[in-house]
């Protein structure tokens, strides 16, 4: 039975075959490079890899559809550190200081619904203005973070609750809170993606926009409902993380575009729109958490990390292209 | 015998577009449970007016009539629930999708809280394949799907909707013989529930065939309307084309020159196999052919934007091998592309720098790009061939199509080629620069140029043309010298039904 | 009275809309501050514009093909931090030429990527800003980099002056004076030009597209190593993340020139304007007591207001039409 169930992953995206070799690669290498004698394939080092992966992998499902329907959003790694902000800000708000622990509720309410706000914003402005959402995200990636700092200053923002690192270090079934969270938003995203009108039609925008226009659906509202999911789900991958953490400096969340990005275009999602899949991008941000962790492992450094990330990227942009050509007798433009 | 309303009318509808009268007082009536062919050339108007008719645009002047009451449509989902139903040519699909949900694109049934009802939208399509008779499910993804069936798929859509009015617009284009089959079934289906079939095609034996009646577009104008079975295939392209035209253009009365280009059993792809011709300076060879017969890939293979999979290319006698535009244009090939704004012209650049774009590199000064030079090889041709623009620093863009066209035939005629090839020459643009078009490339050929003419006009490569080169796809099925050709054997000859080679 | 339709109010603030609002800032700033239009502040901004400016100038010609380059701010930290390390080791000549010739390495990388091989300039871009970072820290080590002799003559680049005038305004003046001739007086420029407004037309005309956006890229690595070293001469020391950030503001400055990110469209000259309107509306926000991030709002309400308003005047609607 568990065959089966492989085989129907691989057919999905060699994603997971990917994942497999690194899983065996880290392995291998690690047994003679490691410092610790610690094997990689570890229960508890795949679980940890696992909560690792929930704040790149919650947004990335947020930018999965996003690129789905045929857009890009660069301003992700602000909108999580705005969110940030405003979740230790509001539980460490003297408005708030009787509530006891009611304040977490109100603090989540008030990051996730900034979050989705931002994401309202760069939706509306590409849907009213036509400006392309490459633009006004890359726009906004730089405006957002404006923002982080006029909110915040120049200084880092603390405060820990310890019910919520409680929470948060929680373990059921023995997965960490955060792993939950990061397979909750798959199951919902993937459900919204594959059973739901909006969903069809954000992959029918993505795959054939004039056609979806000709079939009267209606191209703005689809986009400015999956801009506000994205900045919902930046929120949410800062509450998540935060909660335990704690401490959030003006400057976090940055580059993160880059790594959702690499995340979700190794999960097989294509770059003009209309084509990926859910579970594929899950796929992706393992593989990514995998690499990073798994080059620590055997001794890599930080730097050797953001190298391969870029090559990889590079990499399987060029893998599609030679697995798309379709001969030598093609129209050469 | 009592005549039914129609259900779909047209009253002098006049649409015009900046230097183009695309419709002039067009009328036209669909009866319930009639096919009503639509016919005319290529720029006749038909598609203006299926555009209009769907919604696309809106007339000039004249009224829309449905079941008797004037309307107006703001877009195709207006026109949709009017009950009036577009089958494009091209495909409009989706194709990472299923079947079920590009029949049903836009209007996905649901079952509360926005949640697809996929079992009625399964089952809903594919009752409607079944009607179709096609091999593939509700379920299969268009991408796994052939051309042909993916045009079944938008058949299909059509069947959706109470229609009252089907239009098709040459939805035969890429159907197999058995697939065509099931599509006249499916008219004759439509035709008996009452609804009006408008049916658009240049297949004559497909026209007498199925239709009822046939109305014919010429350069905008309604041309009148006639039972399909008072007239015959003559008669119908002498209402399209119109009796002026001269068809049996006389021989050239200039000497043709050597052998200026020769090609032997070339191949490319699936795109054109064993294709063999020969192009004398002086004289004008037409490629007649059906969309997707291979003539614009045989032009494209000889100006070096595709690779040959066998054959040779001789130009002058010598055995050439062209690699790239750049060779091409090395070696005095010179190509006029099909599609004039997306290869011929880059449309935010002024007419003199789109002119000399491919001899940049060679009219210099210095480092410097000679501008004094481009200027008078503009204002050269500019005389020449009575391009009409502001000045040389207007946009393209903003031309008409003739004089678009004309700046793309200047800039390769003055990299002074020996041979010019021209893909569609006058596609969309109005008949006062066509026949000035048709003048120039006859007096080109008179200079001592090799011209090959690419066109799906038939009047059009029967006037301007010595020497006829009939394809079907991908294979030349006939070579015609100037006197043998007739309408009756090329139509033959580009249909597949004549074999003789 | 002036009448102006509502069409030709659109299609004027299209054209000259962010130049007309750029005008009244200007007086506004130079009526409230007075020191905003004093000689020396005003050769202050252009000299703390020039390294942006630099790499503006190369990036206006990765912009006109049709293109994006997003990996100039890490490639900028890779040559600071490759110049200053090989200054002390094998002098500032040999220093400066393996710094050109590195960076120009890197750029005909990207050239070959997006050029060649026809990948999407923007994740290729991305990518290569991580990979770049990535080579930085590994060839640093992860340390800042310093020259010891800070008397070495290499500090002409950044910190002299010739007749008054400040050598990295005098680099960027030149650099954009010939970038500027050659974008719009040589076939390469013409060339450039139909590639990014039509690439399939200039394939058609014979034009290589490859080898166009090839070269497009090598001359935005120049630019990016003469920032490099205007940079690492200024400072004599830095950290590994000098250039991080940065090519959000250069894109801002050549968005805000009216180079359109389609492609085909866009001049050397605009560019400069561009970069100088960002220069001066970031001095007037710091002259006005304002923290440096609160610039980064309004270059966000810029950008934004830049590309809106360049293709609702080409459209004719302040609006899209979309549904």
């Amino acid at each position: 039975m568990k065959s089966i169930n492989v085989k129907v992953l691989l057919k999905a995206s060699p994603i997971w075959i990917f994942i497999l070799f690194e899983l065996v690669f880290f392995s291998v290498a690690g047994s003679y490079l490691s410092l610790s004698d610690k094997a990689f394939m570890d229960v508890d080092n795949m679980l940890l890899l696992l909560k690792q992966s929930a704040p790149i992998g919650i947004i990335a499902m947020g930018m999965a559809i996003i690129m789905i329907n045929g857009n890009i959003d660069l301003s992700v790694g602000a909108t999580f550190a705005i969110a940030a902000i405003v979740l230790l800000e509001t539980m460490s708000s003297p408005m708030f200081e009787g509530l006891g622990d009611w304040v977490i509720p109100i603090a989540w309410g008030a990051a996730l619904l900034v979050g989705t706000l931002l994401g309202a914003i760069n939706g509306l402005i590409a849907w009213k203005t036509g400006v392309d959402a490459f633009i006004v995200t890359l726009g906004s990636m730089l405006g957002f973070r404006g923002l982080v700092f006029m909110f915040n200053g120049e200084n880092p923002t603390s405060h820990l609750n310890w019910t919520l690192v409680d929470f948060a270090e929680a373990q059921f079934l023995g997965l960490h809170t955060a792993t939950w969270f990061l397979l909750v938003v798959t199951a919902a995203i993937w459900y919204l993606m594959n059973r739901t009108v909006h969903g069809r039609n954000a992959y029918a925008i993505g795959n054939n926009r004039e056609a979806a226009v000709n079939a009267g659906i209606r191209v703005g509202p689809h986009m400015m409902i999956n801009f506000m999911l994205i900045g919902f789900l930046a929120a949410l991958s800062a509450v998540v993380f935060y909660s335990e953490s704690g401490s959030v400096n003006p400057n976090d969340g940055q580059l993160y575009e880059l790594w959702i990005i690499t995340a979700v275009v190794l999960g097989g999602t294509k770059l003009t729109g209309g084509s990926g899949s859910i579970l594929s991008t899950l796929g992706g941000v393992i593989a990514i958490q995998l690499l990073r962790k798994g080059l620590g492992h055997i001794g890599a450094d930080t730097s050797t990390v953001n190298l391969v990330i870029g090559s990889i990227l590079i990499l399987v942009l060029f893998l599609d292209r030679q697995i798309n050509i379709k001969g030598r007798e093609e129209l050469k433009v | 015998m009592n005549t039914p309303t129609p259900v779909l009318r047209l009253e002098n509808i006049v649409k015009t577009f900046p230097g183009v009268r695309a419709l002039d007082g067009v009328s036209l009536s669909v009866l319930p449970g009639e096919v009503h062919a639509l016919m005319g050339e290529n720029g006749a108007g038909k598609s203006t007016l299926m555009k209009v008719l769907g919604g696309i645009h809106q007339p000039d002047e004249g009224q829309v009539i449905v079941n008797e009451r004037p309307v107006v449509m703001n877009g195709p989902l207006e026109a949709k629930a009017l009950g009036i139903v577009f089958i494009h040519q091209e495909l409009s699909l989706a194709e990472e999708l299923s079947v079920a949900e590009n029949v049903y694109l836009g209007e996905l049934p649901t079952k509360g809280f926005g949640r697809v009802d996929w079992h009625e939208l399964y089952q809903k399509t594919d009752a409607i394949l079944a009607k179709l008779k096609v091999g593939f499910d509700a379920k299969t993804l268009v991408k796994d799907l052939s051309i042909a069936n993916q045009q079944m798929v938008e058949i299909a859509r059509a069947l959706t909707v109470e229609a009252k009015v089907v239009i098709f617009d040459e939805p035969t284009a890429s159907l197999t013989d058995a697939e065509k089959r099931v599509l006249f079934d499916v008219i004759s289906d439509l035709q008996a529930n009452d609804v009006g079939v408008v049916y658009i095609s240049h297949r004559m034996e497909e026209i007498f065939k199925i239709t009822d009646r046939i109305s014919v577009l010429r350069d905008g104008q309604y041309q009148g309307s006639v039972a399909t079975k008072d007239t015959d295939e003559e008669g119908v392209t002498q209402m399209m084309i119109g009796r002026k035209l001269d068809l049996t253009r006389k021989e050239s009365n200039h000497e043709l020159g050597k052998i200026a280009l020769e090609v032997r059993n070339l191949s490319s792809g699936k795109a054109f196999n064993d294709v063999s011709f020969q192009v004398r300076s002086g004289e004008v060879v037409g490629f007649y052919g059906l969309v997707g017969a291979g003539r614009t890939e045989i032009a494209e293979t000889l100006f070096g934007l595709r690779n040959k999979s066998s054959g040779e290319i001789l130009l002058n006698g010598e055995v050439i091998d062209v690699k790239s535009p750049r060779d091409a244009i090395e070696k005095g090939i010179s190509l006029v592309p099909e599609d004039r704004k997306g290869q011929g012209l880059v449309l935010g650049m002024n007419c003199r720098d789109n002119m000399t774009l491919p001899q940049v590199d060679d009219i210099t000064a210095g480092p410097f790009v000679a501008e004094g030079a481009e200027i008078a090889i503009f204002d050269q041709y500019r005389d020449s061939l009575d391009i009409r623009t502001p000045g040389w620093k207007q946009d393209v863009g903003n031309l008409s199509g003739g004089n678009q066209q004309k700046i793309v035939i200047a800039k390769w005629l003055s990299m002074k080629p020996n041979v010019l090839i021209v893909d569609e020459p006058t596609r969309g643009i109005d008949v006062g620069s066509k026949s000035e078009i048709h003048k120039l490339l006859r007096k080109l050929a008179s200079k001592g140029l090799a011209v090959i003419v690419i066109s799906s006009e038939m009047p059009e490569v029967m006037h301007v043309s010595d020497r006829i080169v009939a394809m079907y796809s991908g294979r030349v099925t006939r070579t015609f010298e100037c006197g043998e050709v007739t309408e009756d054997n090329l139509v033959q000859a580009i249909s597949g039904v004549s074999k003789l080679a | 009275m002036l009448r102006l339709s509502k069409d030709e109010a659109i299609r004027f603030l299209g054209k000259q809309g962010i130049l007309a609002a750029f005008v009244i800032f200007m007086l506004v700033f130079a009526l409230a501050e007075a020191k905003f239009i004093s000689a020396d502040n005003v050769l202050s901004v252009i000299r703390s514009s020039a390294i942006i400016g630099v790499m503006a100038l190369g990036v206006t010609f990765v912009v006109v093909s049709g293109n994006l380059d997003l990996s100039i701010g890490s490639m900028m930290s890779f040559s600071t931090i490759v110049v200053l390390d090989l200054h002390d080791k094998i002098g500032p000549v040999l220093a400066i030429l393996a710094m050109f010739s590195l960076t120009l390495l890197l750029g005909a990388l990207i050239g070959f990527l997006v050029g060649y091989l026809r990948l999407n300039s923007l994740i290729v871009t991305l990518g290569m800003l991580s990979a770049i970072h990535g080579l930085t820290l590994t060839y640093s080590g992860g340390k800042n980099m310093d020259i010891s002799d800070k008397s070495s003559w290499f500090s002409f680049f950044g910190q002299d002056s010739v007749m008054g005038i400040p050598v990295p305004i005098l680099i960027f003046a030149l650099l954009a004076a010939l970038l500027g001739i050659i974008l719009s007086k040589t076939p390469f420029g013409r060339k450039i030009y139909a590639v990014g407004g039509n690439g399939t037309a200039a394939t058609f005309s014979g034009i290589s597209r490859s080898k166009t956006v090839f070269f497009c890229y090598l001359i935005s690595s120049f630019c990016v190593a003469t920032a490099g070293l205007i940079q690492a001469s200024r400072s004599l020391g830095s950290q590994n993340t000098v250039g991080q950030g940065l090519e959000l503001e250069v894109l801002a400055a050549v968005i805000l020139g009216g180079a359109s990110l389609l492609g085909g469209a866009g001049t050397i000259a605009k560019t400069v304007v561009g970069v100088l309107m960002l220069g001066f509306i970031q001095n007037g926000l710091l002259l006005m007591g304002l923290q440096f991030y609160v610039q980064f709002v309004v270059t966000w309400v810029i950008i934004i207001l830049a590309v809106w308003l360049d293709i609702a005047g080409k459209r004719g609607k302040l609006w899209s039409p979309l549904a």
